[in-house]
């Protein structure tokens, strides 16, 4: 019966087509944000039908029975168009789709240097070991071999006695696994202007940047910092949650992210990744030069790409884009967006993505 | 597949034997015994082992397979026309079950064979649609996967565009007489009437003579007509004169094949199942029951035939009216002495112990068809003990409720529902519409109007394969309207006012 799972295949395929035609429209869904992984997420899309000549459902049947009662009014075809089909896919899946209906080119790791990671695996045997671990298999054909050699195996009676020193375990081996570990550095604006549609934004972007950077490295971590005028590391609900307010002083952003990667992520081992957000509202003239400083001389140095995404708040538009603009006009490593609306998210993607770096 | 146990040959022998003794003549049955994904994967291909490779049987496996998984549904059996019959028995079940199905099945296998509506399909369909695989998959190869894949939808949104009403006409579809030899008009072109001179003025007075040239005017240009006659079997049609390449042609004809050899099932549902229930009913409770059975029976039974409000079950519709028949032949409650009885006592106690029944209903199964099925044998009697209703949605409260139990209304509207399988009866008027090649069908408009948005799809799938526009007439909202397509974008006239202006 593989023949019906190459047609099951070919509909997989087609609803698959579906989704990504549409897949603008499912980027800004809110249902997908937070999940992760191998995790489910059912998209519904109008069911596929092969539509031929048919009247207008009019509502009109026949029907048995007593006719009331519960159940009554359960029609047994709703109106055409509602049917709806779910779909699913796993986040890794959504995340393949992204890449195809964007076009995003393939993540090259930066350097070739590989981190060894361990991994225990139990293929090895040995003659001690923890009961729970016994292989019976093995023990049975020592004490066999063992009763033969010795001339008590009795075809006739084939009875073998396993004894303690013929007791075989399995023991675990390690196996050198390469691995490249990648971290993304999320910072946010929390400054007063930065409203909670803006987070939202902010919390969709990263999640599908999220997404696409783990289906190239299996083991990311993630950092996230928030800043006003100070910054400081939090974890991922406050990041999306918190607000604050007060001023904006990027450079002490700037500042907190090269202490943890100094302290954590050595860039000789990892290949960073940097996504800035703000609504661009800097405090002072003073404190950008600072930040292009930063970034040009410490930051921009140690990362694999530099991702710059730029809210609009209120219909106001900060001018560090511009400053980042000026600075850097056409460095690889830099990825420079403005995300004004939810509609614009898928553009700001593909730029921030499509260096694949 | 996994071989039938010892066990179940033996009951199969014996149910068969039961079978034979009841009068049931049938092919060779073979039972096969799969589990549950091969049951599903069956379910989805309509029951063959090999279709053509589809994505619409993927998504009704997909979706049995997520049913089953919930336990929402469970196919039992399954069977196909075929010489020999397969069926198909779900490995797992109770022996109950296994022998309830396989008394079901013969009613079936029973039914297939006899009844006349299946008498022109074709018995080694098994192996046909092998072959039709086969083609579509050398087609697939050589035409690309989506190439071929988008012919096939256009085709099958067409597919119920058959003659249901070939079953009485001779393969070759030879013209009819007025074809033939159409009367040549006289030399004046009219049809006078002969008199003598001084008579003419009054045997052809001028507004006959006028009637006389319109008529053959209107005749002349059926004449020029083509088809000359409006044409159900639009696929037929398409698949002679459509401009189509050859594997188009081919895949044409074997949706249409397909198309004819399922239309009997869907047009014998109720009775079929009907039947079937009738003979596992019988087969099981007089004979091969076994004490320990009885109740897991009776539960299966009463699952099978139960009823669910704002759905028709075929099963407890055919089997009623089939007991109903038959108690009816066998009281002698028919025939003019009772149509004319009016005293109710005498209707109710009735009894002219002819025992005809069991003859009359091996008839029914082997003359009728649903649609003449209920049209001759639903009675009011059967209709008030059985509860039938017209449902219908109220307007303002969007709840299906009921909106009558009279008799004649239930009888129409049961009529509506099995009058071609329920869909609308579209006719392919001319294939040179406007002397410019467009084609022009017309839905004969019952009542109800065609579904709009499908409408334009199924007419777009049309200029797919006739290649020049398509328009249908049909009526919507109370007005006379023509739809159509171009292959880029739909369009709609009132054909009213066009007349008018």
């Amino acid at each position: 019966m593989h023949r019906i799972q190459s047609d099951a295949n070919r509909f997989r395929q087609i609803v698959r087509g579906k989704v990504r035609e549409e897949l603008r429209k499912h980027l800004g869904s809110q249902e997908l944000i937070g999940r992760q992984g191998k995790q489910v997420v059912s998209i519904p899309i109008p069911q596929l039908e092969l539509p031929h000549f048919a009247h207008d459902p009019g509502g009109r049947g026949v029907g048995q029975g007593e006719g009331d009662g519960e159940g009554q009014g359960q029609k047994a075809g709703d109106k055409p168009g509602k049917h709806l089909l779910e779909a699913e896919f796993t986040v890794e899946e959504l995340a393949q789709l992204l890449g195809e209906a964007l076009e995003l080119p393939r993540i090259e790791p930066k350097g070739k240097q590989e981190m060894e990671a361990q991994k225990s695996q139990y293929t090895g045997i040995a003659p001690v070991g923890p009961e729970s671990l016994r292989h019976f298999k093995r023990s049975y054909r020592k004490a066999l071999k063992r009763q033969i050699a010795t001339g008590t195996y009795d075809p006739k009676r084939p009875r073998v006695t396993i004894a303690r020193g013929d007791r075989m375990y399995r023991t675990s081996k390690k196996k050198p696994l390469p691995q490249t570990n990648a971290v993304t550095i999320y910072v946010m604006d929390v400054s007063g202007s930065m409203g909670s549609e803006q987070k939202e934004l902010v919390r969709t972007e990263s999640f599908w940047l999220d997404a696409w950077i783990k289906s190239h490295y299996p083991s990311l971590k993630t950092v996230y910092i928030v800043h006003d005028a100070h910054a400081k590391e939090v974890d991922r609900e406050t990041f999306f949650r918190i607000r604050e307010s007060g001023g904006t002083v990027i450079s002490s952003a700037y500042d907190l992210a090269l202490r943890i990667m100094a302290e954590r992520f050595p860039p000789e081992d990892w290949n960073l990744y940097l996504f800035h957000f703000t609504d661009g509202e800097n405090y002072s003239r003073q404190d950008t030069a600072r930040c292009m400083d930063m970034l040009n001389k410490k930051i921009l140095p140690q990362l694999n790409l530099f991702g710059y995404g730029q809210v609009e708040s209120y219909g106001t538009s900060g001018d560090f884009y511009d400053a980042l603009h000026k600075e850097f006009p056409d460095d690889e490593r830099v990825a420079l967006s403005r995300i004004p609306n939810r509609n614009s998210i898928m553009d700001s993607i593909k730029t921030i993505l499509g260096r694949g770096r | 597949m996994i071989p039938l146990p010892q066990e179940l040959v033996d009951a199969q022998a014996r149910i068969e034997d039961i079978a034979h003794e009841f009068g049931l003549t049938f092919f060779p049955v073979v039972f096969e015994m799969v589990d549950y994904k091969q049951m599903n994967a069956l379910a989805a291909y309509g029951g063959f082992p090999t279709r053509y490779p589809h994505w619409r049987f993927g998504m009704e496996y997909q979706h049995l397979s997520k049913s089953y998984e919930y336990g929402l549904h469970k196919i039992y059996e399954m069977v196909i026309n075929n010489d020999p019959t397969y069926a198909y028995l779900l490995e797992g079940n109770t022996m109950m079950d296994q022998k309830l199905v396989m008394a079901h099945v013969y009613g079936h296998a029973d039914f297939f064979y006899n009844n006349m509506f299946f008498a022109h399909t074709i018995r080694k369909m098994v192996d046909e649609m092998a072959n039709h695989a086969t083609r579509i998959r050398r087609y697939q190869d050589r035409y690309g996967i989506e190439r071929v894949e988008k012919f096939i939808d256009a085709c099958l949104s067409v597919e119920d565009l058959i003659d249901p009403n070939s079953v009485f006409q001779s393969e070759a579809r030879t013209p009819a007489p007025s074809e033939q030899a159409a009367p040549e008009p006289a030399a004046d072109g009219i049809g006078r009437l002969p008199a003598e001179p001084y008579m003419d003025r009054y045997v052809n007075p001028p507004e006959y003579l006028e009637a006389q040239r319109k008529k053959v005017a209107e005749a002349q240009e059926r004449e020029q007509r083509f088809p000359s006659r409006p044409e159900r079997d639009v696929l037929g049609f398409l698949m002679e004169h459509a401009p189509l390449e050859n594997w188009e042609r081919d895949i044409l004809g074997i949706i249409r094949e397909e198309a004819y050899y399922f239309l009997p099932q869907r047009q014998t549902k109720v009775m079929n199942e009907g039947w079937a229930s009738y003979w596992h009913s019988k087969i099981m409770t007089q004979r091969v029951l076994t004490d320990s059975e009885i109740i897991d029976y009776a539960d299966h039974h009463s699952g099978t035939v139960a009823t669910s409000p704002g759905k028709l079950n075929p099963y407890k519709l055919g089997l009623e009216l089939m007991r109903d028949i038959e108690q009816r032949w066998n009281r002698g409650q028919f025939g003019p002495e009772w149509d004319s009885c009016d005293d109710l006592a005498e209707r109710a106690n009735w009894d002219r112990k002819l025992g005809l029944g069991r003859a009359k209903i091996f008839e029914v199964r082997r003359l009728h068809s649903d649609a003449t099925f209920l049209d001759e044998f639903l009675t009011p009697e059967f209709c008030q003990e059985q509860k039938l209703f017209v449902s219908e949605e109220n307007q303002r409260t969007g709840k299906t409720v009921v909106a009558t139990r009279e008799f004649e209304q239930v009888k129409q509207a049961l009529l509506f529902n099995f009058t071609n399988g329920g869909r609308p009866v579209i006719e392919l008027t001319d294939a040179n519409h406007d002397n410019r090649s467009e084609l022009l069908l017309a839905h004969r408009h019952v009542g109800i109007d065609l579904r709009d948005d499908w409408a334009r799809e199924v007419l777009e799938s049309l200029v797919r394969i006739w290649k020049r526009p398509v328009r249908i007439d049909t009526t919507g909202g109370g007005k006379r309207i023509r739809l159509g397509h171009d292959g880029k974008s739909a369009s709609e006239t009132h054909l009213d006012e066009r007349a008018a202006s």
